[in-house]
């Protein structure tokens, strides 16, 4: 029940968070903030049980018969996801409620938040992949909704839209291959696929299940090329992009990674392709990084070379690579959250956003200053901090790639060093520096503002100082959750004076060395700006504006509005299967002798071909619906000879009815002026001889085929004694069918809403003109 | 105006073809009939005082309109599958009851009855809501 009620929980609150603003007011954030660290403080308290690659687990049925359950997993790769979720989503709650202060959507603001913490959650916890795949695209609807928070700016909605398309696009792509995975080892369950991985990875499907995977986890954790959407995300409040696009939801893709990779990370296709997504998203994410002049365009960059760095070390999946990952994992989202909320902070107390024009500011605003600073030195990797700590593990790991390993490590060195260029662009230079850029007056945050950012600061320089707080009972169950194995994990902030030390070293001096050449590196880039048709962000734009011409041109061909036209087409579709199936009969029944018609049989046929004649003969269409209804009184007679009375009724009454209405319907019809042309008579003829010689072909044989034991028999013998009625037809209608007919009624009703609306709308339209 | 032969006729026939609608619905279980046919019969019933009397006293006679019949007609037959699962059968398993009055023989009466007549009352309404949009979209030309 525990991990079902948390997620319950969060929906809950998401449901009333609305009501709760309105009564707490300004101290709302505080107030919210309580359920997801009280759901932290639980989440603290079952580290001590998960040892070894022991795993809490639940399970409810669902959709049994598709093999779906509602069942949760908690081992240390989603608990350390938990506490990242809500530990930093407690944070980011109290200075939501700094931020957005006097907003009147605050509440729908929150509800949205914890509808997200409540959908990352459940990602992280479920143990059904489509219970994850639902949880997933609940997290890109919810971030959906928090980057368009700002509806009124149409550039939030177009960059909400953005996220959601390439995300959902991801996100089919994730559904096919969960599909396939199912469909190889017969379940969904995680549990199970960890138990019966080499099922998995020796199926011939397997790659494809692995494509479709990568596609989906690349797109929601920003890999080039899917990586354009996350800077465009910036359009967000700043708590959104500290929680969802820096510490949480963005690490989706690298989750699910670190999930399957006990499942399906073996093989040269898992290294190669993880690998390159990795390390090209990591370097160009650093390079694209630097040359922005935008606060949380820099750091939405720097996310991106993260995110990579993340991937590639899964995929590179040594022990020491997935430890290296799992370090990386939390400092990134504690620094980079508190570097989002400050970067916020900052916009607002001082209007601006360019880093070219900042300056100064700790003396102004000392503890987010101070948070900063906290923040960028464990993001340069500075010792004592956690993440020198992260940068040694990186660097061991990087030299262990099966592949291309001494060109990932100068790829990783450049893109660290790149890394520090940002960090101290944006946490340290703004604050230390520049001074004469200092603005004049500036209001002072509030607590709620700087709180999360400096606890967050702090927690980097604990851990970095304290690594034994978190190496056996937090890093290293997760380690053992992706390996799938016992490992042991001990990290040390001093490894004394080795190569990965020195390479720290160099990697600060070209860090520095980049720093004061940004100018530069700013204008190199602007010259060598690629033409927007080719690079991924100029093809989706492409692709979008190209949709409403390519479904306008779909549907002038398929909704020509011409009713003959359709009518064409069904029969000419009906014509071609029909026919196709026809040639294929191997042995065609004996045409059926004529001996046994009678007379008056007779009399029928020709009053119907009679009638027929006159329908193609007569100019008026009035005398042309008459002629119709005989025919169908014609087959009404019929149905009686042949001891079929309630067709025989129901077509008599369907005679009457259409005739009326198709009376109804001609009398508002212009009068038919001159016939169609003599080709396109012929050809109409054609179609419907062929139709009818079609049909009666098919009749011809269906009555030789015997396909099954006769269901009219069965129905015949059970009318009576299962549902009380001697008239076959109707048993058939009301009871043992009755869902069909339920379902026919219905489509009936549709359709007569359907012409109520047209010749009312119709009708409307002409009364405006 | 239509003619007065056609008014007096409709007069007799509407009701009359009304009962025999109703009669070809009660007796479809067991005997050539049922609620798609009567409820046919009944929409030809109102048809015909329509065309005899026109649609505006046709819609008095009948007091809702055709697309709030559809949709009690399908609220009927949906709800009539209903009963079945409460006994954990699926939905819209037949229910029987064998009704027992005095001087007639015993009854069976089913979920089958309530669904038919949930499709009878639907089919009126489908046919009229055409129906009707036809006419009155005629009359409003004329005007």
């Amino acid at each position: 029940m525990l991990l079902l009620t948390s997620i319950g929980i969060l929906l809950l609150v998401a449901a009333i968070a609305p009501l709760l603003v309105r009564v707490f007011r300004s101290a709302s954030g505080w107030v919210l903030a309580l359920v997801p660290l009280s759901l932290f403080a639980g989440g603290i308290g079952t580290l001590q049980m998960l040892s070894g690659t022991e795993a809490i687990l639940e399970q409810w049925t669902w959709v049994p018969s598709l093999g779906i359950a509602l069942s949760f997993r908690l081992d240390g790769l989603s608990l350390l996801f938990s506490l990242l979720i809500t530990g930093i989503g407690g944070m980011i709650v109290i200075y939501s409620g700094g931020y957005l202060r006097g907003t009147p959507k605050l509440g729908r603001f929150y509800a949205y938040l914890f509808l997200f913490m409540a959908a990352m959650l459940g990602l992280v916890l479920a143990d059904n992949l489509i219970g994850l795949f639902v949880f997933w695209e609940l997290t890109s609807i919810s971030s959906y909704l928090l980057i368009g928070f700002y509806n009124e700016k149409d550039e939030s909605r177009r960059s909400a839209l953005q996220a959601l398309l390439v995300t959902g696009a991801g996100g089919l792509a994730l559904l096919a291959g969960i599909i396939l995975i199912g469909t190889i080892a017969g379940s969904y369950e995680i549990s199970y696929l960890l138990s019966n991985a080499t099922d998995v990875r020796q199926s011939p499907l397997y790659p494809a299940a692995l494509l479709l995977m990568l596609v989906g986890a690349f797109t929601k954790s920003a890999q080039v090329p899917f990586h354009f959407w996350l800077p465009g995300a910036m359009a967000a409040p700043a708590p959104v992009s500290a929680y969802l696009h820096s510490a949480t939801m963005v690490k989706a893709g690298v989750y699910l990674l670190a999930r399957l990779a006990p499942v399906m990370g073996c093989c040269g296709e898992w290294h190669y392709l993880v690998m390159l997504a990795g390390s090209v998203t990591m370097f160009v994410g650093a390079v694209m990084a630097v040359v922005q002049t935008d606060l949380k365009r820099l750091l939405a960059y720097s996310t991106v070379s993260a995110l990579g760095t993340l991937v590639l070390l899964l995929g590179i999946g040594t022990e020491l690579s997935v430890k290296a990952a799992m370090v990386f994992l939390l400092v990134h989202s504690l620094y980079k959250g508190a570097l989002f909320m400050i970067a916020g902070t900052i916009e607002q107390k001082t209007g601006s956003r360019d880093v070219r024009q900042l300056g100064g500011l700790l003396k102004i605003l000392p503890l987010t200053g101070a948070a900063a600073l906290l923040a960028a030195l464990s993001m340069t990797g500075f010792p004592p901090l956690l993440g020198f700590i992260s940068k040694e593990l990186m660097y061991e790991a990087q030299m262990q790639a099966p592949a291309a390993a001494p060109l990932i490590l100068v790829l990783g060195v450049i893109a660290n060093a790149l890394t520090i260029t940002v960090a101290i662009i944006v946490g340290i230079r703004p604050f230390l520096f520049a001074r004469d850029r200092r603005p004049a007056e500036l209001r002072i945050p509030a607590p709620a503002m700087w709180i999360g950012p400096l606890l967050m600061g702090l927690g980097g320089l604990l851990f970095g100082l304290f690594p034994g707080l978190i190496s056996n009972i937090l890093i290293e169950p997760a380690v053992q959750a992706v390996r799938a194995e016992q490992v042991d994990v001990d990290l040390k902030l001093w490894h004394g004076i080795n190569p990965v030390f020195l390479l720290s070293m160099v990697t600060v001096a070209l860090g520095l060395v980049f720093f004061f050449f940004r100018r530069k590196g700013r204008s190199l880039v602007a010259q060598l700006r690629l033409p927007g048709g080719v690079t991924p962000s100029g093809m989706y734009q492409s692709a979008v504006d190209a949709l409403p011409g390519v479904s306008a041109a779909v549907t002038r061909v398929v909704q020509s509005g011409n009713l003959r036209g359709y009518l064409m087409i069904v029969i000419l579709a009906f014509l071609v299967l029909v026919l196709r199936a026809l040639l294929a009969v191997p042995e065609w029944p004996a045409m059926p002798s004529l001996a046994g018609v009678t007379f008056h049989e007779y009399g029928i046929v020709l009053l119907i071909l009679a009638a027929t004649v006159m329908v193609l003969v007569v100019r008026a269409r009035i005398a042309a619906i008459a002629g119709l209804g005989v025919v169908g009184l014609g087959i009404a007679l019929l149905f009686i000879m042949y001891s079929a009375p309630d067709l025989a009724i129901t077509q008599i009454l369907i005679e009457t009815l259409t005739v009326v209405i198709f009376v109804l319907a001609v009398s508002r019809l212009p009068r038919l002026r001159k016939r169609s042309p003599v080709r396109t008579r012929m050809r109409d003829a054609l179609i419907a001889v062929m139709a009818g010689l079609a049909v009666t072909l098919l009749s011809l044989l269906a009555v030789g085929v015997q396909l099954f034991p006769k269901i009219s028999r069965y129905y015949a013998d059970h009318s009576l004694s299962d549902a009380f009625g001697r008239n076959v037809v109707n048993v058939i209608l009301v009871d043992f069918r009755a869902l069909d007919t339920l379902g026919e009624v219905t489509v009936l009703a549709v359709a007569a809403i359907g012409v109520f609306a047209l010749l009312k709308l119709r009708l409307n339209g002409r009364e405006k003109v | 105006m239509p003619s007065i032969i056609l008014r007096i006729a409709a007069r007799t026939l509407t009701p009359t073809l009304f009962v025999a609608a109703l009669i070809l619905l009660f007796r479809g279980h067991n005997a050539p009939g049922g609620g798609f046919i009567g409820g046919l019969l009944a929409a030809a019933a109102v048809t015909l005082y329509a065309m005899a009397n026109g649609p505006s006293s046709a819609r008095q006679l009948i007091r809702v309109t055709p697309r709030t019949l559809m949709a009690i007609g399908l609220g009927i037959a949906f709800l009539s599958g209903v009963p079945s699962l409460f006994l954990e059968l699926p939905y819209m398993s037949g229910q029987w009851v064998t009704l027992r009055l005095p001087f007639v023989d015993a009854l069976p009466i089913g979920t089958a009855l309530v669904f038919d007549i949930g499709i009878f009352i639907a089919v009126i309404g489908f046919v009229l809501t055409i129906f009707f949009a036809l006419t009155e979209a005629e009359e409003e030309e004329v005007r």
